[in-house]
Formats: structure tokens, sequence, C-alpha cells
């Protein structure tokens, strides 16, 4: 055999060796087992006392599992159908399972909020998913508008009224498209803060009162349950990750007024709690609005949350910005892309896929701050429970009322962190 | 230069320089705060004219070239590039930018773009070029680069020598008349210098203007017509490549080449 050599200066394998199996003990389960649970005594100790862990977990918590009563009118009920064994209570899930989703949503009108939680995910779905068509998007970019008028009902013409700004900003902004995209961008702004402040109001009082269509108004003291917080949390997520890269930029601007007021901004806000911010549209709010002008509570808290996640997206962004290598926005520079085709193609691609993790976490947080709204009275979830209690048949009942809404919850936010990690390995093309 | 030129076999057939002045620089300054990078530079480039700037490092080379298109700001003087003055103006920032044509010392790729997204984003949205115009004409430099089959692949999947020779590419779909080169060189392994300088070299064949920041000295007596030689902000000497080399006047300029090409 060449071995024989190997210890001469000079060297020349004559027969290669044939591939070997690895030893019973390097492969398969068995080697999975050794390495992961038993590598040590330490690693071995561990494990034991995890597996009695979710022994003992299982033998507590099973048997009131499956003994759960799924049909019962009151919590008495309840106890008499188990009549002295261990069990949950389930059956008040089943019992306030419209007052859950929709709290005091008008009974022959849950159609509405259920179209409108279908169609979200139809909106949602081309923006999560790059592979559906592009058109889709159209819709997508509707749908706050049809969801507005699902929800809210009433006149029509206020959500068209909306929309109409948006599209004449868009035709100042073509209109314009020739000179700077500063110029094109301000006017855009502009045409859209004319027709909102100026031309909407007379716009939708003439329609209505001239063609009065639209679904029945439903007020927003009537929303509650999940309906609450999906409405928060979705309008939340959807306007704050725009306005946080805006925020971003600014900060990180040139421009020392724009800066200056980027920062403060970001500062404040991070630097209150949430639940001030909601105390503050709840109460104070309307001290600071001209007077006679109501605000819908809802509209109010949505603007707070946003705020409130606008700021920490920004500089959860600015980390991904910063990430950045000069390189890049200098490579953009000398191919001639101005500012905002440069943050538009190169920078903010890059600087959003870092950002993935830490913008995910704000989401999940902020959708989970949404039950916080029930401190200024409105009757998410949180709120509900409290409310079920308070009615003589429900009366002590909290860990299956929990159980429910901490289930739910943890669907949509286990939904976003595996979203998000597959977007990670989607976009992951720096093969580093 | 015409022996480097018959042993490289190069075709100077085409690397005329003509009369008309492709990059004029006079009495430029500039200060990064109190700090006087750059002191009184004056230079004229011509068209077709191709250039190689050397010096120790910090005698402000590649903020010289970085100038030229404005990724730097001068703060006295002028630089006018293809008729067009360098100012403040956004307007002629863009305009000289997207006729100048750069290529940096790491790349710069933009990594989540494939190789043929990065050559066509500048001409689709810069230049407004159709999307298939764009591609045929990306394709076609990137067989000019010779690595048409890696179109498809993003940055980080090739070597550093064919990123180099893809970053070319891209500055090259922009059609550019003036390419400036920042020590396009010195981030790669020995192995890939010469295809990135054979790439340069074909260019220059071709009759480009060309600014190039480099230590490449075998590429500076091969294609340059002059060698601009600069140490602490200022312009000590230039020449032609076989005087510059042979035959340098000032001493800093001989200690540097004696550095240089002492071993």
């Amino acid at each position: 055999m060449s071995d024989t050599h190997a210890n001469t200066v000079s060297y020349v394998r004559d027969s290669m060796l044939p591939e070997q199996e690895p030893p019973l003990k390097e492969r398969g389960a068995m080697k999975w087992l050794r390495e992961n649970l038993f590598s040590g005594w330490l690693n071995t100790a561990l494990t034991l006392l995890s597996i009695f862990v979710i022994w003992f977990i299982i033998i507590e918590v099973g048997p009131w599992l499956m003994n759960t009563v799924w049909n019962a009118g009151s919590l008495r009920e309840c106890r008499e159908i188990l009549d002295g064994t261990s069990g949950a209570c389930f059956a008040v899930i089943k019992d306030r399972w419209h007052q859950l989703m929709f709290g005091f949503y008008p009974q022959d009108m849950y159609w509405r909020p259920v179209l409108a939680f279908v169609l979200m995910l139809v909106a949602v779905a081309p923006i999560l998913f790059a592979e559906l068509p592009r058109k889709m998007l159209y819709f997508s970019g509707l749908f706050p508008f049809i969801g507005y008028h699902l929800l809210w009902g009433g006149s029509i013409w206020l959500p068209i009224a909306a929309l109409m700004g948006f599209v004449a900003g868009y035709i100042a902004f073509r209109l314009l498209d020739r000179m700077s995209s500063l110029i094109s961008t301000l006017g855009a702004v502009a045409a859209a803060l004319v027709w909102w402040f100026v031309l909407a109001a007379p716009f939708n009082a003439v329609l209505s009162s001239a063609l009065p269509v639209g679904l029945p108004f439903v007020r927003s003291d009537a929303f509650g349950g999940f309906l609450v917080s999906l409405v928060i949390g979705v309008s939340g997520i959807s306007l704050s990750l725009p306005l946080g890269i805006l925020l971003a930029l600014g900060r990180q601007s040139e421009m020392i007024f724009v800066k200056t007021v980027c920062v403060v901004f970001i500062e404040f806000i991070r630097g209150v709690p949430l639940i001030t911010l909601l105390f503050t549209a709840s109460l104070l709010l309307n001290y600071f609005l001209p007077p006679g002008t109501s605000f819908d509570l809802i509209l109010r808290v949505i603007i707070m949350v946003t705020l409130f996640a606008t700021a920490y997206m920004a500089e959860v962004i600015r980390g991904g910005l910063a990430a950045l290598p000069k390189g890049q926005y200098e490579a953009a520079d000398a191919l001639g892309l101005d500012y905002w085709k440069a943050q538009r193609l190169i920078i903010m691609p890059q600087a959003l896929k870092i950002s993935i993790p830490g913008i995910v976490n704000t989401f999940i947080g902020l959708f989970k701050d949404t039950t916080l709204v029930v401190f200024i009275g409105l009757l998410d979830p949180i709120g509900l429970s409290n409310a079920i209690r308070a009615d003589t048949n429900w009366n002590g009942i909290y860990w299956e009322l929990f159980i429910f809404i901490g289930a739910l919850f943890f669907i949509f936010c286990f939904s976003m962190s595996r979203y998000s990690q597959y977007l990670e390995r989607k976009l992951k093309t720096d093969h580093r | 230069m015409s022996d480097a030129a018959a042993e490289r076999n190069i075709d100077t057939s085409k690397m005329q320089v003509s009369d008309e002045i492709a990059i004029q620089i006079a009495a430029m300054n500039k200060w990064y705060g109190t700090f006087h990078v750059l002191r009184d530079i004056n230079m004229t480039v011509n068209r077709g004219e191709r250039i190689v700037i050397c010096g120790p490092s910090g005698s402000g080379k590649s903020t010289l070239i970085r100038c030229i298109n404005r990724l730097e700001e001068h703060q006295a003087g002028q630089i006018i590039v293809d008729g067009t003055e360098l100012s403040s103006d956004l307007k002629n920032i863009d305009k000289v930018r997207s006729e100048v044509g750069m290529v940096f010392q790491h790349f710069n790729l933009f990594p989540h773009l494939t190789i043929l997204e990065n050559c066509t984003l500048a001409p689709i949205w810069v230049r407004k070029v159709p999307k298939r115009e764009a591609e045929e004409t990306a394709m076609h430099f990137l067989e000019k680069v010779k690595i048409p089959e890696q179109a498809d692949k993003y940055p980080g999947q090739l070597s550093g020598g064919q990123q180099q020779r893809v970053a070319i590419a891209r500055s090259l779909c922009m059609k550019p008349r003036i390419m400036l080169f920042d020590e396009p060189t010195s981030a790669l392994d020995p192995e890939m210098i010469k295809e990135v300088l054979d790439t340069m070299i074909s260019l220059a064949e071709e009759g480009m203007t060309m600014l190039c920041v480099t230590h490449e000295m075998g590429f500076a007596q091969a294609v340059a017509n002059r060698v601009v030689f600069m140490d602490q902000g200022q312009i000590v000497e230039q020449n032609e490549p076989k005087e510059f080399f042979n035959n340098p006047k000032s001493d800093r300029t001989k200690l540097f080449l004696s550095q240089i090409l002492g071993h």
C-alpha cells in the first residue's frame, strides 16, 4: 500500500481508497440523539429534566383540556356537567363567539366585517407573494377605501372623495414629471392636500345629497372584539412602514430643517409610553381640534398607534440604512440615478431586507399593543373578557378566555414571524 | 510606449487623441474640513486621451477623479466635463454623471440584483431605454467583458475579477464618453488583475477617454499617453509614460518610482 511511503519525503499515491460508510454510532438517529441530547453529563441531565417537565405539564393540563365542555350556557352549568372532575369550560367561547369576534356590531351585518376580512387577505396576498400577478396590486391600493366602506358604511362618496385625493396627486405628479422629481413630488402632495381640504367636502356633500348610495352607517362604538384589534393592527402596520421609511430618510437628510423635525418627532414619540398617547387620543385631542369637529375614536387611536410604531420603524430602518456600504450610494450616484430613484431601486430594497427582523418585530409589537385600547374604553378582546365576566352566567371564568385570546394573537404573530423568515430566505442573494 | 504596446500586441490604430477637450480642470481646490486635499489642480484632458494618475496613498488622486463626477464637491476653481460646468446645479451633475462612467475599487455592484439587472438598471431608469433594448445592450457589453454566461447570477456568486468586469460593463451600458477608474485592480488577487486590465486595454483600443488611478505601471506603459504623478494634493509631474518612467524629473517622483518598481 502507498501508506507505507507516507513517511518518506517523496510520495506518490498509487491506489485510491474506496469510500466507506461512517461507523454505526456516527449515523442516522443514533448520531442525532447522541450529539443533541446526550453529548455530556450536563446535556443528559437537561434532557431528562426537560422530559420530566413536559410529562408534568401533560399530566396536569392534559386531562383539563381533554375534559373540555363545549356546550353550556353558563359556568354553573359547566360545573354541573363536569360533576367535580377537573375540566375546561370552552363553552364560553362558543356562547360568546360573535361578541369576541365583532363586539356589538349589528348582528344582521356580520357579513360586512367577514367580507372585509376576506378582501383584506386578497389585498395583502400580492404584497406578500411576488409570484402573484402584479395587476392584483391595484386591488390592494383600492382596498383601504373598500374596507372602510364595508366596515363603517355611510355614504359611499366619502371614501371615493378620499380616493380622488390620491388620483389628483397622481395626475399632478404625471404632469410635472418632466421637471425634477422634487417638484413633481411636491406638486403631487399639494394637489392631494388641496383636494382633501378644500374640494373634497363640497364634492362629498353635493353627491351624497344628490345620489345617496351606500351601506347603512355603523358607529365606531359598536366595534369590538378581534374586529377592533385587526382594524387598528392592520391599519397601523400598513401605514407605519411607509411613514417609517420617510422618517428614516428624513433623519438622514442633509436639510437641517427636515432632519430636526424628524429627530424631534422620533425622540418625542419614543420617549413617551403608548398608553399616554392613547389617553391623549381619547381625552385630549378634542381640545386641540377646532370646535365642532368630532373625530372618530377608532380613527384617533389608529393615528396614535401608527405614530408610535412609525417612530420605532424609522429607527429600525435607519439601522438598515447604516448597514449599507457607502459604495452603494456612490455607485447609484455615479450611474446618474437621482435621489428618489436611488432610494427606491438601490438603497431601500437592501436596507429593508436587512431590517426585516426588526420591522416584523415592530409589527408584532404593534399588533399586541392594540390590546392597550382597553384602557380607553374600546372593547377589544381583553375588554370583552372583562365584560363577559361581568355577566353573572360567566362570572369567574378566566383561563379559557385568555387561552383563546392568546391563541388567536399567537396565530397572527407567529404567521408574521414565519413569513418574515420565508422572506429573508427568498431575498438572500448575497451568498455570504 | 510603442515597445510596450508591441509586447502586449495592442492595436493603437484607433487610439488617436483629438483636439476636442473632454475635461478641463482649472485652479481647482478642495478641502475636507480644514484639511487642504487638492491644491490648485490644473489639467486638460482631450477626447481619446488615456491618463494614468499615480502617487502615494493620501496624495488626493482618488479624490481628484471623484471630483470629476461630483462624488466629491470642490470648493474653488472650475471643472468642466464635456462642456458642462460642475456646480451645485443638480441638473448639470446628473447630466455629467450619465455621461461619465465610473469603476470603483470595491466594484460596488448591487448585490440584490442579478448581473443583467445591474447592467440594465441605469439605462432603463435614467436613459428611459425600453427594457428589451437595454437587455440587448447589456448582453453586448457582458460579451465584451467575456462573461455573458453569468448574466442571471448574483454578484455574490462571482469572483472579484468577474465582478469588476461586470462593473465595467455596467458603466459601459450607459454609453459614457469618459470612463473613470478608481484603483480598479487594488482589491483583486494577482491572477484576476490581468483579466480586468485586458478589459481596460480593449476599451482603450476603442478610443475611450480614460482616467485611471492605478499602481499598475505595466498598464500605464502600455496604454497611457500621459502619466500624472500626485503628492500632497498637487500634481507634481506629468509626462508621457516613456519619459516619466525612464527620466523622472522631480526627486519625489524618483523616490516613488524607486519604491514601487524597486522590487
